[in-house]
């Protein structure tokens, strides 16, 4: 086990590398694009633009050039947005990272209850009503777009009913857990709920179909065989081995939300996250920090990838060897 | 005669407008090796998962008389029939490549069934497991009580079955084709072992299987099953030299001969199995079929060899 999870995270920082080749090719050199003129920005003036020049090291050759740029992300951290008039690239990641953070590892521990809990009863429940209700529950999280529950969620709690019901719901955006982790909390509540109900039914209907499954399996009829509780069959059979499914996407999903997928959340409710450094990035075409925001994303999707299968090599000996 | 162990009695199983099995009746004595034969279809494997309460399908229908130790099992609460599967019946199913769930060790599996019937600690279940894994010879149990399923061959799974299956000294064991998944030589060794734990452990065994070497090698008595029903009933002898069914007849000539004149091709039993709607359910396929098959034949007969076939005295020669 030790060995396999050592390769696993040799593995993964070898992946590291070749995504930060790719990236540094991709931005540096596409055949017909001056980078120095991406990077200095729209109009540009002439200093600027040997500025930059020099300072990624552009009249030399590329190994050089690669070398550059990782000093200036990893060791001098001194990567410049020359499109926001010399902000650093690096701690503007660093604060946003805590947000993004929070609100995925909110979401995500809101979403795994529900969707198990959900996945569960309905499988369980299978021939009786409760499964098609909680089905018609779960894809009614499923069809409801962030972008728009969200808006929806703060013109009832910001606006409409600010006055009466919601009065206790503060107002946009982020409170750091230094001031407290009520505040915390409470600003981060219907963001948490906006993301995790889409998950949540798609984690239900999956799990669902798995428990389905693994209850006509074979092991299942041997269980009850050996007299075995309807409880403990469900529990320790039937669903530990549907789980395996559910943990893989689980560490897919939750990697790519850290790594800035959940931005229409962070934009709709005017969190400071990773996302909508991107989002305000894209917009400005600041690519300094887009160059940031992708590798950032790559290194928590390959890092939630390698410790998805380490869990999935604990939950299922069969993969173990491999 | 003894007072039998496992009794049933007009056994039928239903699934919405079909009728899987018509019924059935036999009984097991102590110790005695009941070998259930047919092809495909003819209801055997589903009998015995009715007898242990094990049909989930939703809306089968399942009546009849199950009585064992005294009890009528179809009667029984959930919770005292849990207590009686796994405990006081065991049963062995055909695949052991999937009978075995995949994320536990073989030991914890057996040691789960042992707990689940006894209060015992759980380092002495693992003890008894490593014992029993012992017993039906697998190498080191030590060691290999720590496998996964996956790191078994299908035999030393289905050894692995049979241990759990035997983990609480069950008075009957089901064994539903537990050979039939397994290669030649293998299916010879898990037969030689069931044969050495039914001599150590006095265990009944009703052995479900379509393979009449496999019935001629370990049954004391056989049950010959068509189309849901019980077409001839007797001791191994009986059903082996002096067959009175016709379907039997058929099974024994589909069984290729080591000796004498090698047929030219292997006989078979025309058509496919399933029961006629009316009258005896092997008429159809049957060569010898008259008019009195119209009804169904009552299993009656003499010193216990009992068949169900209208079929006069003198033309019961193959």
């Amino acid at each position: 086990m030790a060995g396999y999870i050592l390769r696993r995270f040799g593995a993964a920082v070898l992946v590291l590398f070749a995504i930060s080749v790719l990236v540094f090719l991709i931005f540096f050199a596409t055949p017909g694009v001056d980078p120095a003129a991406r990077i200095a920005g729209k109009n540009a003036d002439p200093a600027t633009l040997a500025q930059v020049r020099a300072s990624f090291g552009f009249d030399k050759p590329l190994p050089v050039q690669y070398a550059l740029m990782m000093k200036h992300l990893f060791i001098s951290h001194d990567l410049t947005s020359f499109v926001n008039r010399g902000t650093l690239v690096i701690p503007q990641i660093v604060e946003a990272v805590p947000v993004t953070l929070s609100l995925v590892v909110g979401a995500a521990v809101i979403w795994m209850v529900l969707g198990v809990g959900m996945g569960t009863l309905a499988g369980a429940m299978r021939g009786t009503l409760v499964d098609p209700l909680v089905m018609l529950l779960g894809v009614f999280g499923v069809s409801l777009p962030v972008y728009w529950l969200g808006e929806v969620v703060n013109l009832v709690t910001q606006k409409e009913l600010h006055d009466s019901v919601f009065s206790w719901v503060p107002p946009l955006g982020y409170a750091p857990l230094s001031e407290g982790v009520g505040q915390w909390a409470l600003h981060l509540l219907f963001p948490w709920l906006t993301l995790a109900l889409l998950y949540a039914g798609i984690y239900a209907r999956l799990l669902r179909g798995e428990l389905i499954n693994a209850l006509n399996e074979d092991y299942v009829r041997t269980a009850r065989a050996k007299g075995l509780s309807e409880r403990r069959i469900l529990v320790k059979h039937a669903l530990r081995c549907s789980l395996i499914p559910i943990v893989s996407l689980f560490g897919l999903d939750f990697g790519a939300l850290v790594g800035g997928a959940a931005l229409l959340t962070e934009v709709v409710f005017g969190l400071p996250g990773v996302g909508k450094l991107t989002y305000q990035a894209l917009q400005n075409l600041d690519l300094p920090v887009i160059m940031g925001t992708v590798l950032y994303a790559a290194f928590f999707v390959v890092l939630a990838n390698a410790v998805v299968d380490v869990l999935y090599a604990r939950l299922d000996p069969r993969v173990r060897r491999a | 005669m003894p007072e039998p162990l496992l009794e049933v009695s007009d056994l039928r199983i239903r699934f919405g407008g079909f009728t899987a099995v018509d019924g059935l009746s036999f009984s097991v004595r102590p110790g005695e090796v009941l070998g259930v034969v047919g092809e495909s279809g003819s209801g055997k494997s589903v009998s015995m998962l009715g007898v242990l309460g094990l049909i989930r399908t939703p809306g089968a229908e399942i009546s009849g008389k199950v009585v064992f130790r005294g009890r009528d099992l179809l009667a029984l609460k959930n919770a005292e029939m849990r207590a009686v599967r796994g405990r006081e019946i065991a049963m062995i199913f055909q695949d052991p490549m999937t009978a075995l769930t995949p994320v536990y060790t073989i030991g914890w599996q057996i040691a789960e069934q042992i707990r689940a019937h006894e209060k015992i600690s759980k380092r002495a279940a693992r003890d008894r497991a490593v014992a029993l894994l012992g017993e039906v010879g697998i190498p080191s149990p030590e060691q290999r009580v720590d496998s996964y399923p996956h790191e078994f061959s299908g035999g030393m799974r289905q050894r692995a079955v049979i241990a759990m299956a035997l983990s609480c000294n069950p008075a009957l064991l089901i064994a539903d084709e537990p050979t039939t998944a397994l290669d030649v030589t293998t299916q010879a060794q898990i037969l030689d072992l069931m044969r050495r734990l039914r001599a150590d452990h006095g265990s009944a065994v009703v052995m479900i299987t379509h393979d009449m070497g496999v019935v001629s090698e370990i049954a004391d008595e056989v049950l010959v099953m068509y189309g849901g029903r019980a077409v001839e009933r007797g001791s191994r002898r009986q059903v082996f030299h002096t067959p009175r069914h016709p379907y039997t007849w058929g099974l024994l000539d589909s069984v290729p001969r080591v000796r004498g004149a090698r047929a030219r091709r292997l006989p078979t039993i025309p058509g496919t199995p399933g029961a006629a709607g009316r009258g005896c359910p092997f008429a159809d396929r049957c060569a010898h079929s008259f008019a009195a098959c119209a009804e169904v034949p009552p299993l009656t007969g003499e010193s216990g060899h009992l068949d169900a076939c209208w079929l006069p005295e003198e033309k019961r020669t193959r």
